[in-house]
């Protein structure tokens, strides 16, 4: 039975990835699961220059779901290349690194020195962070502005381009057109919902930033119809998520379109979930005598 | 060192009065090394309101018998759901998760005092039987708000080598006042280790600076993944936002920068 499958110039063994800012640098879970069972892991957003993030507290727990409001804390671009990167290289998997910025001159810097290395075969650009002032979803949410940054980034970076969508938009359909038309090889989505809570016994707002992004089951639905309307709106592949913590839920996607999955929210509660999720996308498969997992994609 | 998900059965149960219960879980095979100060990240499970995992210090570790105890305080969803929890159940547990004491300070003390405040009192029971282990004599310093808040007193009063004392703002037990006024506060140690809510660990870390004792603390901050990955549970550090999960929980007032106020 074939689970393999390809997002543009880049083969994964299965379809079954791991959603950015959900799973560290993947050495975080090694204990846990056999990294190169995955089809690849995306790693933490990485911006230009090292980012501290927003102040605690940058998490809060609301009926099943997550908010976060963790702001791209990371490194930046050069402690990636010089520290993780001789790490990451070593796994049997993808690893696409997540690629965010204030600036399109910021995207095209980071992409570029990606690009350099060797045994990353992808980036994920991410136009559809909720939890920075500057950038981050300004330009997600405008199809002229995605297409600008999508073009820029293009032009300097040669392999496989995965544009990330934000759900927080009119229509989402119009921004994957544009992105497409840009010169993006896939499109990932989704990014976090925009949201809110309130702790009532403090008056206060959960979080630090007084709103985050919602991820986890609850946003599931959502994500599955746009992932149904993209696929139908573009040619590229797309890649699904939101919510997904099993392998139903991940038939989900592939069926309304999804070419690939990431997984994000459900590490915390099972960091074997990936395991698990592969396993069962074999056993559905097997029951439903489906040779190659390519044949149920897009059949919604 | 590597981190497990297992199910553990429970195996007993005792609860201490309205707020905190203690709960015995027994491992599938022999236990692997846990340090003092590390803890686990226990699954909810039935709950319409909790999703993720909810962070507990290792309260005490029993090789002989494959178990640990966790001493919760009901103070939400997650802990009620938890306390509902009936022997022979099982539970999963991520673990052992975090840095545990003594990294900070550097070498094992002994003449410690070990102060604790509310489900802070948690991880001092292992902390205190590694130390004596380890020919300490530890001096225990145990506050709450009234007699009935300050959990798990038979447990800390059967580790020997080690001397309990207690402090309670309503004088029903022990001294009265806050930790910081108790008589054996001011005494003479070669480390202080404290666990409690932050008001009760900034004041102790201010007067072990002050004495210039060797000191560390550990924190609680919420958390999402327990493991490094999601950056959800970071303190400011003098270096900046460290996550408590994985760096700490337990810091010295020095890299909290608790040092200079
Ligand atoms: C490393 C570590 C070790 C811990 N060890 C123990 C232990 O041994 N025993 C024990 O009883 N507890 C311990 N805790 C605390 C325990 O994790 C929380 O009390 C628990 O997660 C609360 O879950 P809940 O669903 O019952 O409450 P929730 O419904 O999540 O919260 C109830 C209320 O408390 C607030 N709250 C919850 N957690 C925090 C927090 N960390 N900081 C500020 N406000 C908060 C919420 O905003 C809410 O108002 C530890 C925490 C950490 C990080
Ligand atoms: C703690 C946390 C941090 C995240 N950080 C990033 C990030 O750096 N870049 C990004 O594109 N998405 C980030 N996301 C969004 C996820 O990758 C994913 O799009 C979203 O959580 C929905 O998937 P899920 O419901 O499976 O978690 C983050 C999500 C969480 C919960
Ligand atoms: S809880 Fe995820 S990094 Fe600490």
């Amino acid at each position: 039975m074939k689970l393999s499958t390809d997002i543009g110039k880049m083969h994964l063994k299965n379809p079954v990835m791991t959603a950015s800012g959900t799973f560290g640098y993947g050495e975080e879970f090694s204990d846990f699961i056999d990294l190169g069972r995955l089809g690849g892991i995306v790693v933490k957003g990485t911006t230009g220059q090292h980012r501290e993030g927003n102040p605690y507290p940058r998490m809060a727990e609301t009926p099943s779901g997550m908010l976060n409001a963790v702001g791209l804390q990371n490194m930046g671009v050069e402690a990636f290349c010089k520290e993780v990167y001789p790490r990451v290289a070593q796994y049997d998997t993808n690893v696409v690194v997540n690629v965010s910025g204030s600036s399109i001159e910021e995207y095209c810097d980071v992409a570029r020195q990606i690009d350099a290395l060797e045994r990353i075969p992808a980036i994920e650009l991410n136009i559809s962070c909720p939890n920075v002032k500057k950038g981050g979803m300004g330009f997600g949410t405008d199809p002229a502005m995605a297409a600008q940054v999508v073009r820029a980034v293009r032009d300097v970076y040669g392999k496989t381009l995965i544009v990330k969508l934000t759900p927080n938009v009119t229509s989402i359909v119009d921004i994957a057109k544009a992105v497409e038309d840009a010169g993006a090889d896939s499109v990932s989505l989704i990014n976090t919902l925009l949201g809110m809570a309130v702790d009532v016994e403090h008056r206060k707002p959960m979080l630090s930033t007084v709103t985050g992004g919602l991820s986890g089951p609850c946003v599931k639905p959502v994500a599955v119809r746009c992932v149904w309307q993209v696929a139908k709106a573009v040619k590229i592949p797309v890649v699904g998520l939101g919510g997904i913590s099993n392998a139903n839920d991940a038939l989900e996607f592939l069926m309304a379109g999804a070419r690939a999955v990431e997984v994000g929210t459900a590490n915390f509660i099972d960091p074997a979930v990936t395991m698990k999720i592969v396993d069962g996308l074999e056993e559905y498969c097997d029951r439903h005598n489906i040779d190659d997992i390519n044949k149920i994609i897009g059949i919604i | 060192m590597k981190k497990y998900i297992t199910d553990f059965t429970v195996v007993g149960r005792r609860v201490y009065g309205d707020a905190y219960f203690a709960m015995e879980l027994e491992h599938p095979g022999e236990l692997p090394e846990i340090e003092a100060g590390q803890f686990v990240e226990v699954e909810v499970k039935g709950s319409r309101e909790v999703m993720l995992r909810r962070p507990i210090s290792v309260h005490d570790v029993d090789r002989e018998h494959n178990r640990l105890t966790l001493l919760v305080q009901v103070v939400g969803n997650g802990t009620r759901r938890l306390s509902q929890i009936g022997e022979g159940e099982r539970v999963s547990l991520v673990y052992p998760l975090g840095k545990g004491f003594l990294h900070g300070i550097g070498f094992v003390p002994q003449r410690p005092l070990l102060v604790g405040g509310g489900a802070g009192v948690a991880p001092l029971l292992y902390l205190s039987r590694c130390l004596t282990a380890q020919g300490a004599s530890p001096t225990l310093l145990l506050g709450g708000r009234t007699a009935g808040l300050i959990a798990s007193r038979e447990r800390f009063e059967a580790v020997e080598g080690a001397h309990v004392h207690y402090s309670t703002e309503d004088g029903s037990l022990g001294e009265k006042g806050l930790v910081t006024q108790h008589s054996v506060f001011g005494k003479d140690y070669d480390a202080i280790l404290c666990c409690g809510p932050t008001p009760m660990m900034r004041a102790v870390a201010r007067e072990a600076v002050r004495r210039g004792v060797p000191c560390e603390v550990s924190l609680e901050n919420r958390m999402a993944c327990g493991v490094g990955a999601c950056l959800c549970c970071v303190t400011e550090t003098r270096e900046g936002h460290k996550c408590v999960c994985k760096e700490g929980p337990v810091f010295t007032p020095q890299t909290l920068g608790w040092d200079n106020e």
